[in-house]
């Protein structure tokens, strides 16, 4: 049988990453804070299913979510580890435009801590190389066997940020061991398969997906690799912004809406062809 | 028969006491400084928002005739900025940062009552040279912006308009610019940076007739938390030794562009460690390093200044911490003992050898709320040399062999030693073979 679902597999590479990092020395993570916010994310999707009375709760995406936030976001404080959770969760259930959401919610999550508390931060530099070309595999291999339709914005965001980061090293004069150095960040791995990919949140046409992949690249790197403010994690910032602009970009460049199950099993091209989708459920 | 349980209450809560005393608190024996480590740097960086203030500290010891620095900086700096301070000060940081080896005596096993413990710090080694290389002049499109004497330096700030007309002044004036170096300044140049340059005053060095050099300190406000070590690789002979002390209001000070890992802490080693702990820490840290393919910061200590626990040197007075920058602390702020004081600063020491090779980017940081403590401490048992005539101390001293085993163990994996040599030194069978265990019978009744 196949597993047309993506998230099973997302949820597996996640979590044995999560799980290296728990038990590995020179991680750092702290267990109780993965547990907590874990454990926000899926009562946060929990108490939202019966407030909205929705058919079915799917712990899938929010076990996705709490997976990412663990795996991304550092704090000393239990009430932001679970703040994190919810607003990550929250977000889905509250900011919506369009029968969406509009921002992915480990994203929101993330960003929303970062500027309104000091006591959050990413650490990029945990990750060893060989735990990096590891995931590297994992999450390529991922988008081939799923196939996943939105693995385009995925595809086209790397593109975009290889080729804005090795253009700003050209016009610096820079060694291309620079720009390789600032590829090897296990965050922007984590962001590029598991945050921008989000098909919720995405546009829904391709050429949509890819001008908005883009976007994303360009502002991020901007924020990142400015030389006069430059923002650590900018493309995490990049992200919610330019989710802003989606709902734009679906009336520029319409398509149909994302289901994570498509119901019927042979539709000639399946984007085309599925009803709208009211369940907000995504990573 | 109430007088009894309340003695035995304060029994029982001065055993803890100890216990927690144990787990803390110890004699100073010694410490493994920077000094171990030939041509390392020294850089003090203290940080607040974007107001930095940053400490070069050179070892250097050629002729003080060819010394010459050159530091990008991100603004022009103003005389008032740039300051001239004591390698003590640095010192008493570094030995107060310093890996630690902790020493336990295990107590009488047929008497129920916690160890004390000793402690030895290994403070840390040598720092490399801040860039050095090179001198001033012309017409090529370099400005001299600023020209001042500070202490013992004749500084020059310069601006540049290209990265060839910058090498081709310096070399005029006499820095010996190293090949590469051109492409590296051209690209600061277009990151709009300028140019710190350094260089003794020979009559003044010789007035106050300091044999080394102090260290120098610029104070300025920048938007990026990042230090050059790009300048510095050019002309390494080998990999650099880069010690990294960051002094902030709020919390540890990480990279964010390269792997950041904490040295491997609080493991058991074989006392005879205790002789050479110096060498210990070097070969652990070498092993470390190779591990990590050099392409890692490491993390040595990380302690609010308030206090530490054990101290392998007394935390640094306001008074030092406000000569090293630390702007927002009152300098009237007086020291009580060696007990805990509200500083409000947290130090971070951070421990890296590169090559250009493995370090081709400037590091970068970031200061995160983390504020939970961190040192390097190596902890030594010294065993029981009593008389041992209970159940307890049987059991005590079958338990030794295996303890000895696990303690050559850490040794190997922390230094990459010889298993079969440390096993010789502790005088403990070659194979490493465990002593039997007792059938489970006889654990019953015996």
């Amino acid at each position: 049988m196949r597993i047309k679902d993506p998230r099973y597999f997302q949820i597996g590479a996640l979590g044995l990453l999560l799980s290296y990092g728990l038990f590995s020395f020179s991680f750092g993570m702290p267990s109780l804070m993965a547990f907590i916010s874990l454990t926000s994310c899926l009562l946060t999707q929990i108490i939202f299913t019966h407030l909205m009375k929705l058919p079915k709760l799917d712990l899938r995406s929010p076990l996705i979510s709490g997976l990412s936030l663990c795996l991304l976001l550092r704090t000393n404080d239990w009430w932001i580890a679970a703040l994190a959770g919810m607003i990550a969760i929250g977000s889905k259930f509250l900011i919506r435009r369009d029968d969406a959401h509009v921002f992915n919610p480990t994203n929101v999550g993330i960003v929303a801590l970062l500027l309104c508390t000091d006591r959050a931060w990413i650490s990029p530099g945990q990750w060893g190389s060989g735990v990096l070309i590891a995931m590297l595999f994992a999450c390529a291999g991922i988008l081939v066997i799923t196939r996943a339709s939105r693995s385009d914005v995925t595809i086209a965001f790397i593109g975009f940020f290889v080729a804005l980061i090795f253009a700003r090293a050209w016009y610096l004069g820079d060694p291309w061991a620079i720009p390789q150095r600032q590829l090897q960040s296990g965050a922007l791995l984590l962001f590029a398969f598991f945050m921008i990919s989000d098909p919720k949140t995405t546009p829904r046409s391709r050429a949509g997906r890819i001008v908005f992949a883009g976007l994303v690249a360009t502002v991020g790197v901007t924020l990142q690799f400015n030389w006069i403010h430059p923002i650590n994690y900018g493309v995490f910032y990049a992200l919610a912004i330019c989710s802003l602009a989606v709902p734009l970009i679906n009336r520029w460049l319409p398509g149909p809406i994302y289901e994570w199950h498509k119901p019927n099993p042979k539709p000639r091209n399946p984007d085309e062809t599925l009803p709208p989708d009211s369940l907000p459920a995504s990573a | 028969m109430k007088r009894y349980r309340l003695t035995h209450y304060l029994l029982l809560l001065s055993a803890l006491v100890a216990q927690n005393a144990s787990a803390f608190c110890g004699f100073f024996v010694a410490q493994a400084d920077t000094k171990l480590f030939n041509e390392a740097s020294k850089v003090v960086i203290v940080r607040d928002d974007n107001r930095t203030v940053l400490t070069m500290v050179n070892d250097y010891q050629g002729d003080l005739k060819e010394f010459a620095m050159v530091v990008p900086v991100p603004t022009i700096l103003q005389e008032e900025q740039i300051h001239v301070t004591a390698n003590e000060i640095i010192d008493h940081l570094d030995r107060y940062t310093a890996p630690r080896l902790v020493e336990y005596h295990d107590p009488d096993p047929c008497r129920v009552i916690r160890p004390t413990a000793r402690f030895l710090a290994a403070d840390s080694a040598a720092m490399p040279k801040a860039a050095a290389g090179p001198a001033i002049n012309d017409n090529l499109g370099v400005t001299v912006e600023a020209e001042y004497q500070v202490g013992e330096y004749d500084i020059l700030i310069l601006s540049a308009e290209e990265s060839d007309g910058l090498e081709k002044w310096l070399n005029m004036h006499n820095y010996k610019i190293p090949p590469g170096a051109s492409k590296v300044l051209g690209s600061y140049i277009k990151q709009d940076m300028k140019f710190f340059v350094a260089k003794v005053n020979l009559d003044e060095q010789a007035k106050n007739g300091d044999k080394f050099l102090n260290p120098l300190q610029v104070a300025f406000e920048s938007n990026k938390f990042m230090l050059p070590v790009r300048l510095g690789t050019l002309n390494a002979n080998g990999p650099q030794e880069l010690f990294i002390f960051c002094i902030t209001r709020k919390g540890r000070v990480e990279p964010t562009n390269y792997r950041s890992i904490k040295l491997p802490s609080n493991m058991d080693i074989p006392v005879f460690v205790k002789k050479d702990f110096p060498t210990f820490y070097k070969a652990m840290f070498d092993h470390q390093v190779s591990k990590a393919q050099m392409k890692a910061v490491f993390t040595e200590y990380a302690w609010d200044m308030a206090w530490c626990d054990p101290c392998a040197d007394d935390p640094l007075t306001s008074k030092e911490l406000r000569e090293l920058g630390v702007f927002w602390i009152d300098e009237n702020t007086t020291r009580r003992g060696r007990g805990p004081q509200a500083q409000n600063a947290f130090v971070t020491r951070m421990h890296a050898r590169y090559t250009a090779e493995t370090f081709p980017e400037d590091l970068q940081f970031q200061v995160t709320s983390d504020r939970s403590n961190f040192q390097g401490r190596y902890v030594m048992r010294h065993i029981w040399k009593g008389k041992v005539d209970c159940k307890a101390g049987k059991n005590y001293v079958e338990s030794l062999p295996a303890r000895f085993e696990k303690e050559a163990q850490n040794l190997t994996d922390l230094t990459g030693w010889d298993i079969a040599d440390i096993r010789k030194k502790m005088n403990l069978p070659a194979d490493g073979a465990k002593p039997q265990d007792k059938a489970w019978w006889k654990k019953i009744w015996n």
